[in-house]
């Protein structure tokens, strides 16, 4: 007798919590699930755009995080069923993915203007709006080191791959995008030539060489968050990161990091969404909104990341609670541009599948 | 129809109701057989739906790549009739002009030139720019001659390695991705020839792994034959003692060990904090035990111990002790009557052990993933990374059914060697 009672309650049990999903369910059709990078940057973008829509429209935003690449989104929209909504990616898998024909396509007419009446296509700086992509920051990779443990740090992108004079382990992105340029210039190429000098097998030789002056002293990192932290513990004496981590760590939990800007590779991030999102026009309501002149205004108090909206930029102010001018800390001030190259997203969308290979046969070997 | 049976043999044993009773009896047997089949029917179909049709699909996927043909229709089919000397003609041309508008408009999932360019670009890398912007200009082209106004799009287009390629990956079965899969590639000229050194990694990661299977299947051979002794010979109480020992660590989550060891190898771990204290290494001399093959070669070793010892407890468990004895009796020395007695009475136990890990070993993908550092990965690991990270689904699929192909045939050498029906697991 015993057992079928049992069977009986965990049945009912199981019925209550089925229509329990079901109510959930319900109340979900009014949130979006918006992807993006983790750590201080979604904290940036929590604080400057989700927190001011959910106010404003009363809906609710699901956040979820992963480390960029375009394989979940087509794991997704080839399996037809797509539960991201928006997702902030890197300029070249804009392009790839929208190539491929995995992104929904955006009318730029549907944007807002700008705080000062300028259409948003005329707004938004040159070369952030894309056929199935809006961009909301300029980023930067960078390289960084504690300077309470190296009190004459390196100053040039030559010195992170001098391991005489600044001994210790270096941190790289485990991904051939950046480190190859990093490399060249490290070997003397000016900024302006590197993609030129990269097209050829001499220059990818060349770059791979220099990699292999310090491969056996490098960690390499995957997530955007691990480079502060692998600095904080002082597992690497320098590390490659993005240039808001590291600013974030400084300014948010006053770690003695100090940001070296020589030769340093900026590049977009841009909202897009993906094919069949379940509530594509929510997403785009908040990918309006998030773009509009003060919000990205707004997400500038909170990451150095540069605003794609010209008419931003007077807007940028100080960091949200702190005395600490944001102007400087950008990728696109002019005394942190006197030597960088923009990450040529058609050189790597052309090759980033044969350096990938290339890249991960070296590591192996 | 009885009757009719019953005429034909007239001396047929008949049953109560006038059925002669062998076929009777093959009714009946037909019916339990029926009954029995339809009781596996779920599994079948499990088995089906969950193990050989997936297999089935990779294998397909592996050799079956549509994507040119998808999205260039009309110009697949009559590209094949091309002699492939300089460029082809204005038919060829304007059936590609057409076919890259009409995807242009499209936009399909799985038909749009980004999958053309995509595929391209796998076989002759750098092409994809070359794809994705003549697909933006493409829609300027009114009139013909198009093979003109294309060249005006793009110079490049006037390279005949590009139409020889998009010949080759215009038919829809390939060896393309096998050929990949084992570092070989077509050169210009359409010969197989070996990829580039620097670009070569999976013919030597198969090799790795199988090595590494080899001494990973040996180590725990040598550390559980004695365990397994121990289990078989020891007093009940403390057997069953020990055996929880061996089944906890089994019965724990792969992961939870996995990191366990992380915990216990890394730089900064017990091992190296003791032998620090100890002054056997200095401080900044740390010992680097993980993230390399030594890592994945200790923590597999430990997590697919219990593969071993099993199956050799189990038959060490059949084998009476007075084998032995009879054997020590008879004048043998302890080691001659051990290895002429006791040892061939473990055989079963040995090759189910053996093959039970170096089959495992092969395909394991969470353990070299987390403390394989960059020279500790498996081929597994490579798949895994297509699958995921690149996306190139057929050349995953391609390791995929050649990892297969390299499992069936050692299981095949094994069989010959030692007999499948020697195999115990107890």
């Amino acid at each position: 007798m015993k057992l079928p009672k049992l069977l009986l309650s965990s049945l009912i049990a199981a019925g209550l919590m089925s229509t329990a999903g079901l109510a959930q369910a319900g109340s979900h059709s009014e949130s979006i699930t918006v992807v993006s990078w983790g750590g201080a940057y979604t904290k940036s973008q929590v604080e400057a755009y989700h927190k001011p829509w959910i106010a404003k429209t009363g809906k609710q935003i699901k956040s979820e995080d992963y480390n960029g690449g375009t394989a979940e989104i087509k794991a997704q929209v080839e399996a037809g069923n797509v539960t991201w909504d928006l997702v902030d990616v890197e300029l070249s898998d804009a392009i790839r993915a929208c190539d491929e024909g995995l992104l929904e396509t955006i009318d730029h007419s549907e944007l807002p203007a700008g705080a000062d009446g300028k259409p948003a296509t005329e707004d938004f700086m040159e070369g952030t709006l894309h056929e199935c992509a809006v961009a909301n920051i300029v980023w930067s990779t960078i390289f960084a080191y504690d300077k309470s443990k190296m009190a004459d740090g390196p100053k040039t992108i030559a010195d992170f791959f001098d391991l005489e004079k600044f001994p210790g382990k270096r941190g790289l992105r485990k991904n051939p995008k950046s480190n190859l340029e990093f490399a060249l210039m490290a070997d003397g190429v000016a900024a302006k030539d590197v993609y030129e000098v990269l097209a050829t097998e001499e220059g990818v030789d060349r770059a791979f060489k220099k990699l292999d002056s310090i491969k056996d002293s490098v960690i390499w990192w995957e997530a955007g968050a691990q480079p502060p932290q692998l600095l904080a513990d002082g597992e690497v004496a320098m590390t490659t990161a993005y240039n808001g981590r590291i600013f974030n760590a400084v300014a948010g939990e006053d770690k003695p990091f100090e940001i070296v800007w020589d030769g340093q590779i900026w590049d977009l991030d841009l909202w897009v969404i993906p094919k069949g999102a379940k509530n594509k026009d929510l997403a785009m309501d908040f990918l309006k909104f998030s773009t509009a002149t003060e919000q990205l205004a707004a997400q500038a108090s909170y990451i150095s990341y540069g605003p794609a909206r010209m008419s931003s930029a007077p807007l940028v102010g100080k960091y949200h609670n702190k005395d600490i001018d944001m102007g400087p800390q950008m990728p696109t001030a002019p005394d942190n541009l006197t030597n960088a190259v923009q990450n040529n997203f058609e050189f790597w969308a052309d090759n980033q599948d044969q350096l990938s290979e290339r890249f991960n046969a070296w590591l192996a070997g | 129809m009885s009757e009719v049976s019953a005429q034909q043999n007239p001396n047929a044993i008949l049953s109560d109701d006038g059925v002669p009773l062998k076929q009777k009896l093959a009714r009946t047997t037909r019916t339990l057989k029926w009954r029995a089949f339809l009781l596996t029917l779920p599994l079948v179909l499990f088995l089906f739906i969950s193990f050989v049709l997936p297999i089935g699909q990779m294998l397909l996927r592996s050799v079956h790549n549509p994507s040119a043909s998808n999205v260039l229709p009309q110009f697949a089919e009559i590209i094949q009739d091309w002699d492939e000397q300089g460029l082809p003609d204005e038919a060829v041309f304007a059936a590609f002009v057409d076919d890259m508008q009409t995807a242009k408009k499209n936009r399909e999932i799985g038909k749009t030139i980004g999958n053309l360019a995509t595929r391209m670009n796998y076989e002759m890398p750098g092409t994809r720019s070359l794809f994705t912007s003549t697909g933006r200009k493409v829609n300027k082209i009114k009139a013909g001659p198009y093979k003109e106004a294309l060249l005006k799009t793009n110079k490049k287009w006037d390279n005949p390695v590009i139409w020889r390629t998009l010949k080759r990956v215009s038919r829809d079965y390939t060896p393309a991705f096998y050929l990949a899969a084992l570092d070989r590639k077509y050169d210009d000229d359409g010969n197989i020839v070996r990829a580039d050194e620097l670009y070569q990694i999976y013919v030597s990661n198969f090799g790795k792994t199988l090595g590494m299977s080899v001494v990973i299947t040996f180590f725990c051979f040598i550390l559980a034959f004695p365990v397994a002794y121990l289990l078989s010979t020891l007093p009940m109480r403390t057997s069953n003692l020990l055996m929880i020992l061996v089944l906890l660590p089994f019965w724990t989550s792969l992961l939870v060990r996995t990191t366990a060891w992380i915990a216990i190898l890394q730089t900064e771990g017990i091992i190296n904090d003791i032998l620090v204290y100890l002054g056997v290494v200095a401080d900044d001399g740390r010992i680097q035990m993980i993230y390399n093959q030594t890592g994945t070669i200790i923590s597999m070793v430990h997590i697919l111990l219990p593969f071993m010892i099993l199956p050799l407890y189990s038959v060490m468990k059949t084998i009476s002790p007075s084998y032995m004895r009879a054997a020590r009796s008879m004048g043998g020395t302890p080691f001659n009557a051990f290895r002429r007695i006791y040892f061939p009475q473990t055989l079963p136990g040995i090759a189910a052990g053996t093959l039970l890990v170096f089959i495992l070993s092969i395909g394991f993908y969470i353990t070299p993933a987390l403390v394989g550092g960059e020279d500790g990965i498996l081929i597994s690991n490579l798949i895994a990374y297509h699958i995921q990270k690149s996306l190139n689904w057929s050349l995953g699929a391609a390791l995929g059914a050649i990892l297969l192909v390299v499992i069936l045939v050692l299981y095949w050498l094994y069989n010959k060697l030692v007999g499948i029906e020697k195999l115990s697991f107890g």
